[in-house]
């Protein structure tokens, strides 16, 4: 069924003048899914993610994001899908509250929502004390919990992290990816770039980009049995030295 | 619209919360018109002035109290030798030396003709140059009155009047400048710098994927700006007012209006920064080194365009702010309606269609 797959991509093409950043990748994610976009730095991903996220055209190809092409509806994709960036960005100089008001005041959402949302995201963060905290004085692991949440405020099907453990200890890792688990369950897929092979072993599926080509893509089981090696990290080894 | 308010109040958040901007934002156009108004000018007040009277009769005693009961002179000294005048002027306080020669009245009678010789230090050339006019128009109009009676045939006597600043006071000249410059800065820099502040910050690419439209971001960044600016212009024009007694002869409305179009040219220019720049940095050099030193040097503000080379008064045309301070100036001090500036009014008006047409441009191929 259609219905299953969130995201849709077929020979999806991005050139640069001559040089090909994304060449012809094709798959597909399915709802509840925590989906793998690993690659070296360079290798395409965030430029095939852009593609999805409606803020980069692409040259050729088919992409469909919540049912929704690319290239005719771009706006209703924006509406539904969350985005949280590498640099987990919010307002340093706004409180935790006032960051989650604006998010979900430019997301459209009713200010009585925005109050209920707001109240359940800081409990659930125990951020009692700090909820008019200003954003700035919070550690890093924080700001990443906050923004992940921030970019589910609106229920989106779809939520898009572009590395989203840069710079934070291990620790801080697990329990991120223990919220991305929880997030899964309830429905919401999750497509996620990373260069940290551990992280591609949480993922349900993952696929690996290798200059500007999907070389692989499969459950990480599967992908160690093809590759005949013990982790992900050999299956990237193998794959990148070709 | 709802989503456009939230926008807004964020971004009042983030002006009201960074004191530093804030300072910039009240405190420097305060501080300008002030510095403007009150240190720098170029009338002359109370300068001393030193006498060396070889003749010492009731001729050379009146027109010394004439010089010394203008405001613009007082006589500090009475000199009695050559040498005495290169010491007084080493000194430094003493700005001219009056030197009146030998049996002055008797030669302004016997021979209708005395000299009197003004010697200026011209270590600051623009003072030198107007102590000797005020000094030399003085004397020339004592001149006047004792030959009142004679009737001198084929005499030309120039009959010169200041028009629209009959005073010639230095603060009406800067305060045009000072709005301009400060509305520059404030509109320009600031929007620039806070506009790829959300760049840098990585908060511009999440406010892309969100449904709100770029050109919402672009407006709702741009707007508390606008306002400001507009406080800004009111509190100079204010102080222009109360302090300087500067008048505004022309209508208030055209003034509001035509400031409104700048600070909108002015913003426009900020986006177009924004647009060049990725970081806050680029943004303020850009704005400072592209914006600032122009407005200030090339837009006749403090020098006049007509003295400058042919190559800088080619370049001053393409500067918005020359044709602001001549609107601001022929509204402010001759009082003429829209029908006297509304060939500088278009061109303004052109510029910021055409910083706008290049910022969209410049922005879609960001985008591709």
């Amino acid at each position: 069924m259609k219905e299953k797959n969130v995201i849709q991509v077929k020979d999806l093409t991005k050139k640069f003048g001559d040089f090909t950043a994304v060449n012809k990748i094709t798959f597909e994610v399915k709802q509840g899914e925590i989906f793998g976009f690993l690659g070296a730095n360079g290798a395409g991903k965030t430029t095939a993610m852009k593609m999805l996220i409606g803020i980069s055209k692409p040259t050729s190809g088919e992409a469909t994001v919540a049912n929704f092409d690319v290239y005719t509806h771009p706006e209703d994709i924006k509406k539904n899908i969350g985005y949280m960036s590498q640099k987990f960005a919010l307002y340093d100089d706004l409180t935790v509250r006032e960051n989650i008001t604006f998010f979900g005041g430019i997301y459209g959402l009713s200010k009585t929502k925005i109050k209920e949302k707001a109240e359940a995201l800081i409990s659930e963060l125990n951020l009692q004390e700090v909820a008019n905290e200003l954003v700035g004085s919070l550690p890093l692991g924080w700001k990443q919990k906050i923004a992940f949440s921030v970019a589910l405020l609106h229920d989106p099907k779809v939520v898009f992290l572009d590395e989203p453990t840069g710079g934070v200890d291990p620790i801080t890792r697990r329990q991120f990816w223990e919220m991305i688990y929880k997030n899964a369950h309830n429905g919401t897929t999750i497509f996620v770039t990373t260069h940290y092979m551990d992280e591609a072993e949480y993922c349900d599926r993952v696929s690996i980009m290798v200059n500007g080509k999907i070389e692989a893509l499969d459950t990480p089981k599967k992908l160690k049995e093809q590759f005949n090696v013990e982790n992900m990290n050999d299956v990237f080894l193998k794959l990148a030295r070709g | 619209m709802k989503r456009f308010i939230g926008f807004i109040r964020k971004e009042f958040y983030h002006i009201f919360r960074d004191t530093r901007s804030l300072f910039i934002l009240f405190g420097m156009p305060i501080a300008q018109v002030m510095l403007f108004g009150f240190a720098i000018t170029n009338e002359i007040n109370n300068v001393d002035i030193a006498v060396f009277d070889k003749s010492k009769d009731a001729t050379t005693q009146e027109i010394i109290n004439k010089i010394a009961s203008s405001k613009y002179f007082s006589n500090k000294q009475f000199i009695t030798n050559e040498a005495e005048i290169e010491s007084v002027f080493k000194k430094g306080k003493i700005k001219a030396v009056l030197v009146f020669e030998k049996d002055f009245s008797q030669k302004l009678i016997k021979e209708s003709v005395a000299d009197v010789q003004i010697i200026t230090d011209a270590t600051d050339p623009n003072t030198a140059n107007t102590v000797n006019n005020y000094i030399s128009s003085i004397l020339q109009k004592y001149g006047q009155e004792i030959n009142k009676d004679i009737k001198t045939p084929y005499k030309i006597i120039p009959e010169s009047r200041m028009v629209y600043n009959p005073e010639l006071k230095s603060v009406f000249m800067f305060v045009p400048g000072v709005m301009t410059v400060i509305l520059m800065l404030v509109s320009a820099m600031m929007t620039s710098i806070s506009i790829t502040r959300e760049k840098e910050m990585g908060t511009m690419e999440i406010l892309l994927v969100s449904p709100i439209k770029p050109f919402q971001v672009i407006i709702g960044k741009v707007f508390p700006y606008i306002f400001l600016s507009i406080i800004n212009a009111v509190v100079i024009i204010l102080l222009s007012i109360f302090i300087f007694k500067m008048p505004i002869e022309g209508s208030l409305f055209l003034l509001g209006f035509e400031s409104i179009l700048f600070i909108i040219n002015a913003l426009s220019l900020g986006i177009l920064i924004s647009t060049m720049s990725s970081t806050q940095q680029t943004a303020m050099m850009i704005s400072l080194m592209g914006l600032m030193l122009p407005v200030i040097l090339l837009s006749g503000f403090i020098f006049p365009i007509a003295s400058m080379p042919m190559p800088l008064q080619v370049i001053s045309h393409i500067i918005p702010a020359k044709w602001f301070i001549i609107i601001l100036k022929a509204i402010m001090l001759k009082g003429v309606g829209l029908s006297y500036i509304w060939k500088e009014t278009l061109i303004i008006l052109g510029m910021t269609i055409f910083y706008i047409t290049l910022s969209v441009k410049k922005y879609k191929i960001r985008l591709e």
